[in-house]
C-alpha cells in the first residue's frame, strides 16, 4: 500500500500539517513473537526464550522494573482495532499517526530486543532477529519508515559484527543503544561499536531505558516510575559526559550521536558545567582535546520528546536558542502515553525556518536522507 | 566585580582536620584506641584529592598542608577576605562514609566536638553544620539532638549520595530530628560511594565524578519531592550545597511534567514541584556553572523564577572562581542583597540570634 503524502509549501497554512515532518522516535512491536520474530531466531534460542525468558538485569521476568502508569505505557487510543499491542499494526499506525500528522520520515526504535540481556549469546541472536524483522515487516511495507540496528552492546565485538552485517541495507539509518549501559558509554570496552558505526557512516542513537544494573541514582534505587522516567535525563547526561571526556568524539570526529527520549533542556547547563570542569582539570582529561560545548555543537543531537514544559513557552524557546535550532530532531514517541503532538509543541510565533529545521531538516541532515 | 553588601553570609566553606590524629582528643576511648591499634588511614574521600586543582584555589594553598586545615588561613582568606558576617563550615572529611554505623557515628561525634573546640570557639563569626552518619538515621537523630543545643550549629550536613535515595522513609528520623531542632538539612556534593555515582556505573575521571554531582542533586530533588518529605516535614528547609544551580530550571520543567502525568503514584505531593522548591529548597551559589555574559545570567535568573533560592557561598577552599568573583557579573543590587544577606538569614534562623 502506498500513501500519497502532500508536500505543500510551508507558509501556505500556519499549521504544521502543511509541513511533511520527520518523527525520530516511533516504537514498533511484533503482533506475535511466534509469527514475526521466530522466523528470524534460531530454534535453540526460541526454546531458550520459552524455558528461561529474556532475563535482563532487573527483578521481574515480565514487564519493566517500575510498573508503568498505563498498560504498556501506551496511549489508550493506540490499541489497533484489529487486535494486538499498540504499535504492532502498520495499517493502524498509518491511519492514526503517519497520515494525519503528515510524517514523511519515521525512525523505528524497537525497545524490546536483546539489548541488556544477561546472556550475551541470546542477546546477540535476539538483536539480529529484531533487525531482520524491522526490514521484513515494516520498512519493506512502508517506505516512510526506517529501521535501527539494535545491537547487544555489552558485547562490543558481536555488536560490531552486527553493524557490519546490516550496514549495506539502506533501510537502516542508525545504530541503536539504550542509555543504561553497564559502564559509562565512553569507556573503551564499547569503542568497537563506535568504530563500526563511524565506518558505516551511521549515527549512534542512544535511547532512554535499559538494564545496566547500576541504580539510576548515585544513592540507590528510587521508589517510583516517575523517578525512573525523570532519571533518564540524568542517565543521558552521564552518558554524554563519558563520551566527551573519554575522547570518543575526538577519536571519531565524523561520528554523530543522537540522544533519544531523555529530554533536551538540560543540555545548556550540562555544557556550561562540563566546560568549566574541563578547563579546570584538562590534565586529567587528556583524551578530550576540544571544549565539551564545541564537541556537542558539532557532533551531538537530541530528539525532542518528551518536551520539557516550563509554564512560560518563551523560556523553552530561549532554552532552544541556547542549544541551537540545528540540534533538535522532532519525535513523538508513538504509541506511548507521553506522545508529543506535533502541532502543539512549539509556540505559534516561532518562525517558519526554525520550524522546518526542528520538524524536518535537522533529521534529514543527521540521517543523510531525503523525504521518500 | 559584583560587590558584596555589608553583613554578607558565606554559606559553604570547608574546614578539614589536619590529620586523623587531630581527632584523637575528641574520640571516645574505644574509637581512639581503634584508630591507633588498627592503623586507621586518613579519611579523605576520593571526591576531593587534596592536590587536585578543584580541591584548593592556588592562592589559598599552604604548602603541603591539607586545604582548609588551618583556621587562621580560612578566617584570613575567606572571612576577612570577603568581609563576611558569618561563615558556615561544612566539613567534608570522610568519617560519615565509614561502613560501620557505630564507627561512623563515633567519628562524627568527634568531628563535631573538634569543630566546636578548634573552630567555633576561636572566632565568633564561624558557624557549623552537624556531621551525622547518613546510613544510620536513628544515630543521626541522636547526634542532632546532642549538638543542636549549641546554637552555633545551624544545620545538619549529609552527602547528596548516600546509601538510599534521600527521600526514602528510612532516612526520615534524621529529618524529624532536624525539624524539631529548627535546623535545615543540607545535602552537599559528595558521595558515600555505596553505589556508582552515575546511572551507568563508575566513571574514569575525577572530572566526570564532579560533573555527575549535578545529576546527583537532580535525582535527590526528585526523590525528596516524590516521597513526600516536604509534606511530611512541613517546617523543614532543605539546602543544596555546592550543587550548581544552572540545572535547576530544566530539571523542574521535567519533574513537574512527570508529576502532572503520574500523580497517581504520589498523591501526597499536593503541589507542583516548582512551588515546593521555591518555598523549601535553597542552593549555595558556587559553583555557578553558567555563562559569564550578564544577559545569559539574567535569563537564567528569569528561568529560576525566584530571587529567594540562592545563598551566597565561596566554597572555600575549592577552586571555583578567582579573586573576589564569587558572584556573577551584572546582578542588580537588590538581588545581591537577597543572595548575600536576606536569603541566608531566612534560611538559617539561628543566625539572627547573634552572638550566643
Amino acid at each position: 500500500m502506498t500513501v500519497e503524502v502532500l508536500d505543500r509549501p510551508s507558509g501556505e497554512t500556519p499549521a504544521e500539517a502543511a509541513l511533511r515532518i520527520a518523527d525520530c522516535d516511533i516504537h514498533p512491536s511484533p503482533k506475535s513473537l511466534e509469527r514475526e520474530i521466530y522466523p528470524f531466531l534460531e530454534k535453540r534460542w526460541q526454546r531458550h526464550m520459552e524455558r528461561y525468558g529474556a532475563r535482563p538485569r532487573q527483578p521481574f521476568l515480565n514487564g519493566p522494573a517500575y510498573p508503568k502508569g498505563q498498560p504498556d505505557a501506551a496511549r489508550r487510543d493506540a490499541y489497533p482495532p484489529a487486535g494486538g499491542r499498540p504499535g504492532s499494526d502498520l495499517a493502524f499506525m498509518r491511519t492514526q499517526h503517519l497520515d494525519p500528522n503528515n510524517v514523511g520520515f519515521g525512525v523505528l526504535n524497537p525497545l524490546k530486543s536483546g539489548q541488556g540481556l544477561q546472556n550475551l549469546d541470546f542477546a546477540d541472536a535476539y538483536c539480529r532477529a529484531i533487525n531482520d524483522w524491522q526490514i521484513a515487516f515494516w520498512t519493506r511495507e512502508e517506505p516512510r519508515l526506517k529501521a535501527s540496528i539494535v545491537i547487544p552492546y555489552e558485547d562490543a565485538a558481536a555488536s560490531a559484527r552486527e553493524i557490519g552485517r546490516c550496514a549495506g541495507e539502506e533501510d537502516y539509518v542508525q545504530v541503536f543503544m539504550l542509555n543504561r549501559t553497564a559502564e559509562p558509554m565512553g569507556q573503551r570496552r564499547y569503542w568497537p561499536i563506535y568504530d563500526a558505526a563511524a565506518a558505516a557512516g551511521l549515527p549512534l542513537a542512544v535511547h532512554a531505558f535499559g538494564f545496566g544494573g547500576a541504580p539510576i541514582t548515585g544513592s540507590g534505587w528510587p521508589s517510583y516510575y516517575a523517578e525512573d522516567m525523570t532519571g533518564h535525563a540524568q542517565s543521558s547526561q552521564a552518558v554524554l559526559t563519558s563520551m566527551i571526556f573519554e575522547g570518543v568524539f575526538d577519536r571519531l570526529p565524523g561520528l554523530k550521536m543522537v540522544l533519544i527520549e531523555s529530554g533536551f533542556a538540560w543540555l545548556p547547563a550540562l555544557c556550561w558545567r562540563l566546560d568549566r570542569v574541563w578547563m579546570r582539570m584538562r590534565d586529567e582529561l587528556h583524551r578530550c582535546r576540544r571544549r565539551p560545548s564545541e564537541i556537542v555543537r558539532e557532533q551531538v543531537f537530541l530528539t525532542t520528546q518528551p518536551m520539557e514544559e516550563p509554564r512560560s513557552p518563551r523560556q523553552l524557546v530561549e532554552c532552544i536558542d541556547w542549544i541551537g535550532w540545528d540540534r533538535l530532531l522532532f519525535a513523538t514517541d508513538y504509541p506511548h502515553w507521553d506522545f508529543d503532538q506535533p502541532d502543539r509543541v512549539l509556540p505559534a510565533w516561532v518562525d517558519a525556518e526554525k520550524r522546518r529545521a526542528f520538524f524536518r531538516d535537522n533529521a534529514l541532515r543527521v540521517y543523510g536522507r531525503q523525504m521518500p | 566585580m559584583t560587590a558584596l553588601p555589608p553583613g554578607a553570609i558565606d554559606c559553604d566553606l570547608h574546614p578539614a582536620p589536619p590529620s586523623v590524629s587531630a581527632l584523637l582528643p575528641y574520640l571516645e576511648p574505644h574509637w581512639a584506641d581503634a584508630a591507633g591499634h588498627r592503623g586507621l588511614h586518613e579519611l579523605e574521600t576520593i571526591a576531593w584529592p587534596p592536590n587536585a586543582p578543584l580541591s584548593c584555589r592556588p592562592d589559598w594553598r599552604d604548602g603541603d598542608r591539607r586545604p582548609g586545615s588551618d583556621p587562621e588561613r580560612l578566617i584570613g582568606d575567606a572571612v576577612e577576605g570577603f568581609g563576611t558576617r558569618y561563615a558556615i563550615l561544612n566539613c567534608l572529611y570522610g568519617a560519615p562514609m565509614l561502613y560501620s554505623e557505630d564507627m561512623a557515628a563515633g567519628f562524627c561525634r568527634a568531628l563535631n566536638d573538634w569543630l566546636r573546640a578548634e573552630w567555633l570557639d576561636r572566632d565568633p563569626r564561624l558557624r557549623a553544620s552537624i556531621l551525622v552518619p547518613p546510613h544510620a538515621p536513628e544515630l543521626a537523630a541522636e547526634e542532632i539532638e546532642r549538638m543542636a543545643e549549641d546554637r552555633r550549629f545551624v544545620q545538619v550536613l549529609l552527602p547528596v549520595m548516600g546509601e538510599t535515595p534521600p527521600g526514602r522513609r528510612v532516612n526520615w528520623p534524621a529529618y524529624a530530628a532536624a525539624e524539631r531542632a529548627g535546623l535545615p538539612v543540607a545535602f552537599h556534593a559528595g558521595s558515600a560511594y555505596r553505589h556508582p555515582p552515575t546511572p551507568v556505573g563508575w566513571p574514569s575521571y575525577l572530572a566526570e565524578d564532579y560533573a555527575a554531582q549535578a545529576t546527583a542533586f537532580q535525582s535527590a530533588l526528585t526523590s525528596l519531592v516524590a516521597e513526600g518529605v516536604f509534606q511530611k516535614f512541613p517546617d523543614l528547609t532543605v539546602v543544596f550545597a555546592e550543587s550548581g544551580v544552572a540545572w535547576l530550571p530544566a530539571h523542574l520543567w521535567r519533574l513537574a511534567k512527570y508529576w502532572r502525568g503520574l500523580r497517581m503514584e504520589m498523591p501526597w505531593v499536593d503541589r507542583s514541584p516548582e512551588e515546593i522548591v521555591r518555598e523549601r529548597v535553597r542552593f549555595t551559589i558556587q559553583p555557578f556553572d553558567a555563562p559569564e555574559e550578564p544577559d545569559a545570567v539574567a535569563r537564567l535568573f528569569d528561568h529560576l523564577g525566584s530571587d529567594d533560592l540562592l545563598l551566597f557561598a565561596t566554597d572555600y577552599p575549592h577552586w571555583q572562581f578567582d579573586g573576589m568573583g564569587a558572584l556573577p557579573e551584572g546582578l542588580p543590587a537588590d538581588l545581591v542583597q537577597r543572595i548575600a544577606v536576606d536569603n541566608p538569614l531566612s534560611t538559617y534562623p539561628r543566625l539572627e540570634e547573634g552572638e550566643p
